[in-house]
Parts: structure tokens; sequence; C-alpha cells
């Protein structure tokens, strides 16, 4: 058998579309190396000349952090060592999401130049869209254990629970790299109606404001995936877990969303070269 | 061994961003040979139609016809970027593209990060990099300007870097988009024996070039299109 990448056979009438998807992505996984260098390379970029360069991004969330916390912790009048710990996870949480959400739009059409001069995986650019975004959200992250520190909120060892969290989010990010990227790179009007629903998603989602004001009609909080996602980090960093439904809703929407992504991207990887 | 087999090639670009339903009654109605309407009712460019050929080990293919032919396409089409819609394609054998040597430069990044990241790309081991990026630093002949970002370089600096990037590693199969012709009198030189060295040899080469003395000197087979489709084919002197 000759190495993959010396052996391309491809028939139009048996296009094999899963076994090529799966390679696709097997590929792309393995070139993370690539992946990462050209997130930070995207990053080095975008701060280039600046004095605080990366740090802006830890220094916007603090500021956003102190000046949603004070008017929103009197608003609802919420204790500052009660709310602020709520509001930093899922902050920053969301900022992750949310920015995610934002460019996996140009996932694709973004490395134009690129996927019409070589052969590359299309996992790897999602991966580095991916990779990027999570370079972001770490300058943030440092926030949360000083927040918590500062007003003693100390979680216990379910804490641990928020890795597997973490990954469900991971899984959804390079599902949702490629789905997105395929579809914005297809429907040109599709990123703006993405950006307008993740502002909308920002509002509905237990975010600034505490799950438990809603009271009975808390329940349906489980047909909101953004929530589902965010609590299982913030369940186990505040509230001793996260309630057993959300853990399940949070499975179940990650399972639709890789199945969704990988139908489409089995049966669409082909063309994707000829809509950027 | 190296080979390349097509059966039946079909590569068809749709046209989707534009107004697809007043296009389509202009061109369509004007009987055009490369613009029709596809199985889905779509408006679509026929780039390449039902190519048939086989490509074995020591053969020197120039890829010959008008602008729009189709050359550059079945070269991308070989080197696995554009997937056909119909027929078959057999690659065997490690590709290396000349297709554009600058592609995935980082303009802000030194030239020497630009080494690092083609390796990157190539999916190079530690080893493997380090000799490219020793052999592509030397022949540049680019010295100190190695750790200046590339931005801040003359058009033929950076071609001289994506040249030696490029052809540092020799492939079974090379694909050529136009023979290059870069930089300043000295660089050509070296820049000519490296390409001969490289087409010597690599088992196959197919080029798509205009110009008949670079068909003549490297090229033992002409493959000619026309309008998306093979019109001619066989050796150098018979077309």
């Amino acid at each position: 058998m000759p190495r993959p990448d010396h052996y391309l056979s491809i028939d139009a009438a048996n296009p094999r579309h899963a076994e090529r998807a799966l390679a696709d992505l097997r590929d792309g996984l393995s070139q993370w190396r690539l992946a990462l260098a050209l997130a930070r390379l995207d990053l080095r970029n975008r701060y280039r000349g600046s004095v605080l360069g990366p740090l802006w991004m830890s220094l916007s969330s603090l500021i956003m952090l102190i000046g949603l916390g004070l008017l929103y912790g009197a608003l609802f009048k919420h204790k500052l060592s009660d709310y602020l710990p709520h509001l930093a996870v899922s902050l920053i949480v969301w900022q992750w999401m949310g920015g995610f959400i934002n460019e996996s739009c140009a996932t694709l059409t973004s490395a134009e130049g690129v996927i019409r001069q070589m052969r590359l995986p299309y996992t790897l650019h999602a991966l580095r869209v991916a990779f990027r975004n999570s370079f972001v959200a770490a300058h943030s992250l440092p926030l949360i254990p000083i927040i918590f520190l500062i007003f003693g909120q100390v979680p216990g060892p379910e804490a641990l629970l928020a890795i597997p969290g973490l990954v469900l989010i991971c899984i959804n990010i390079v599902a949702g790299g490629l789905l997105l990227g395929m579809i914005c790179a297809r429907f040109r009007d599709i990123p703006s109606i993405v950006a307008n629903a993740v502002q909308l998603a920002f509002f509905v989602t237990p975010i600034i404001w505490k799950p438990e004001l809603l009271g009975n009609a808390m329940v349906w909080m489980a047909f909101n995936p953004f929530y589902a996602l965010l609590e299982t980090v913030r369940g186990p960093l505040l509230e001793g877990g996260g309630p057993a439904l959300v853990w399940l809703a949070a499975i179940v929407y990650t399972t639709l969303h890789v199945v969704l992504a990988g139908f489409l991207f089995a049966r669409f990887r082909s063309r994707i070269a000829f809509w950027i | 061994m190296a080979r390349i087999c097509a059966e039946g090639l079909r590569i068809e670009f749709p046209l989707y961003h534009f107004g697809a339903r007043s296009m389509k009654k202009r061109l369509l109605g004007a009987a055009s040979r490369r613009v029709k309407a596809d199985a889905q009712n779509r408006v679509v460019i026929s780039a390449l139609s039902d190519l048939s050929f086989t490509i074995e080990s020591g053969e020197r293919v120039a890829l010959v016809g008008n602008n729009g032919a189709g050359k550059s396409t079945l070269l991308r089409t070989l080197a696995g970027i554009y997937e056909p819609v119909g027929g078959r394609l057999t690659v065997e054998g490690e590709i290396g593209s000349l297709i554009d040597p600058a592609a995935g430069l980082d303009p802000l990044s030194t030239g020497r990060e630009n080494i690092r990241l083609r390796a990157l790309y190539r999916g190079l081991t530690a080893e493997q990099t380090a000799a490219l990026e020793a052999e592509a630093s030397e022949f540049s002949g680019l010295g100190e300007f190695l750790e200046v970002p590339i931005h801040g370089y003359s058009a033929g600096m950076s071609i001289r870097l994506a040249f030696a990037m490029a052809t540092a590693v020799q492939p079974q199969i090379l694909l050529m988009d136009e023979w290059f012709s870069a930089g300043d009198a000295d660089f050509m030189v070296k820049a000519e024996t490296r390409l001969e060295q490289l087409v010597t040899a690599s088992e196959i080469l197919v080029i798509a070039t205009h110009d008949m003395n670079v068909v003549k000197r490297w090229c033992n087979r002409v493959i000619r299109l026309e309008v998306g489709r093979i019109v001619g084919d066989g050796a150098v002197g018979a077309l």
C-alpha cells in the first residue's frame, strides 16, 4: 500500500464520501502542529505593533466583568460575592463560544488563497480557528481563579467535572468550524444571520442574569443549547456539578451537532473548493 | 513507479454568487459551448470535459492551449485540489506542485519563519525541516534578509525565497504552471540549473505553458487543450 499522501484516487461514480471525509478529519488532526502555528501567527499579526498586545484580551474581559458586574449586580440585587464568580465563568466561557461561532463563519472563506493552491485537509482550517479562539479565551481564563480567590469561592472536587464539560465544548467547536465554515462559504448571507443569532443568544442565555431568576420557567432552559453547554462548565465550578438534565441535553446537542456536521461534510466536502 | 491515469475526467465550476436566473437566460440563450445547465439546473462553466489520458513514468508532458482552455484547472485537478464531478482520476506518486509557489506565505513573518511554516504545511519531520531550512536559506542567497519579515522584501527577493522553498524537495510528479523566470540575472542562472535538475530527476513532469522553446527543450509529449477538451495528444514533433 503506498503512502496515503502519495496516492490519489477519485472516482466520481463511486465517491466514497464517508471514507474520504474521515481521512480528511484524520489528516487534519494529525497536522495539529500546523494549525497551532497558523493560529499563533494570526494572533501575533493581529496584535502587531500593539504595546499591550494580547494582554488587551485579558484587559477587555476584566473591564467588561467589572462594568457588567457592578451594574447588573445592583440591578438584580445580588450580593457581589455571589454574582461576580457566576458572571466571570459565564462571560469567559461565552466569549470563547460566541467568539468562535462568529469567526468560524470565515473558516474556509478566509483560507481561500491556500485552499485553491494546495491540497490540505479542510479539518486543518477548522482546527486553526479553534486554536486561535482558545488562545484568546486562555488569556481571560486567569480571571476566574482570581475572582474566586477574592470572593472566597472555593469549588470542591466536583469542579473536575468541568473538564468533560470543556471537552464537550471543544468537540462542538471543531464540528461547528466545519459546519458553519461550509455553509457560510456556500451561502454568503449566513455570516450576518449568525452574528445576529449570537447576539440574541447572549441575552437569552443566563450569562449576565442567573438562571434561578427564571423560577418555574427554568425547565425550558434545557432547550437552549448554549445554556446546556455553558452549564456543564459553570455547574461543576459553582454549583457542585450541575443538574443531570443539563448534562443529558449537552450530550444530545453535541451528538446532533456532530452528526449533522459530519453528514454535510461527507456529502459536500468535494465541492468546497468550488464554493470559496 | 509514478503514474497518472484519467478516464472521462469532468470538472464544472458552478456559478453561485451571481444572479443565476438572468444569467441563465443570457448565457444559455447564446448556445454556448462552455456554459450550460447541470442536472440540478444550475448554471455551470464546463472547465474540463471528458478528458482521458494516461501518463507513465518518464513522460514529460506539456499542456498547451489558449487562455481559458483549462490548463491550470487540469493541473489543480491533478494536484487533488479540484475534485471531478465525473470520471475517474488516479495519481500514484509524490506530487510536487509549482502552481503558485508563493501560496501560504505569511507576509509578516521573516523568511526563516516562512521556511519553517512551509515545512509544517508539507508535514515534514524535524530532520527534514532542518534540511529544508539549510537548503532554502542557502539557495535563496538572502543572507541576513532571512531574519526580516518578508513584506519588506522586494518582488525579486520574495520570488527567490518562494522558488528556493518550492524546489528544495524532489517530487516524483512535478506539476508546473509556466516556466519560472524571475530574479536578477545571477539568480536566473541558478534557478534555471535547479529547475533542470528537478525536471530531469522527476519521474513525471506536467507543465502548462505557452512557450514553445520550453516544450521543445523539456517535453516529449504535448497535450493540446481547447475549450476544456483534448484536441491533440502526441509526441512533440507531431503537433
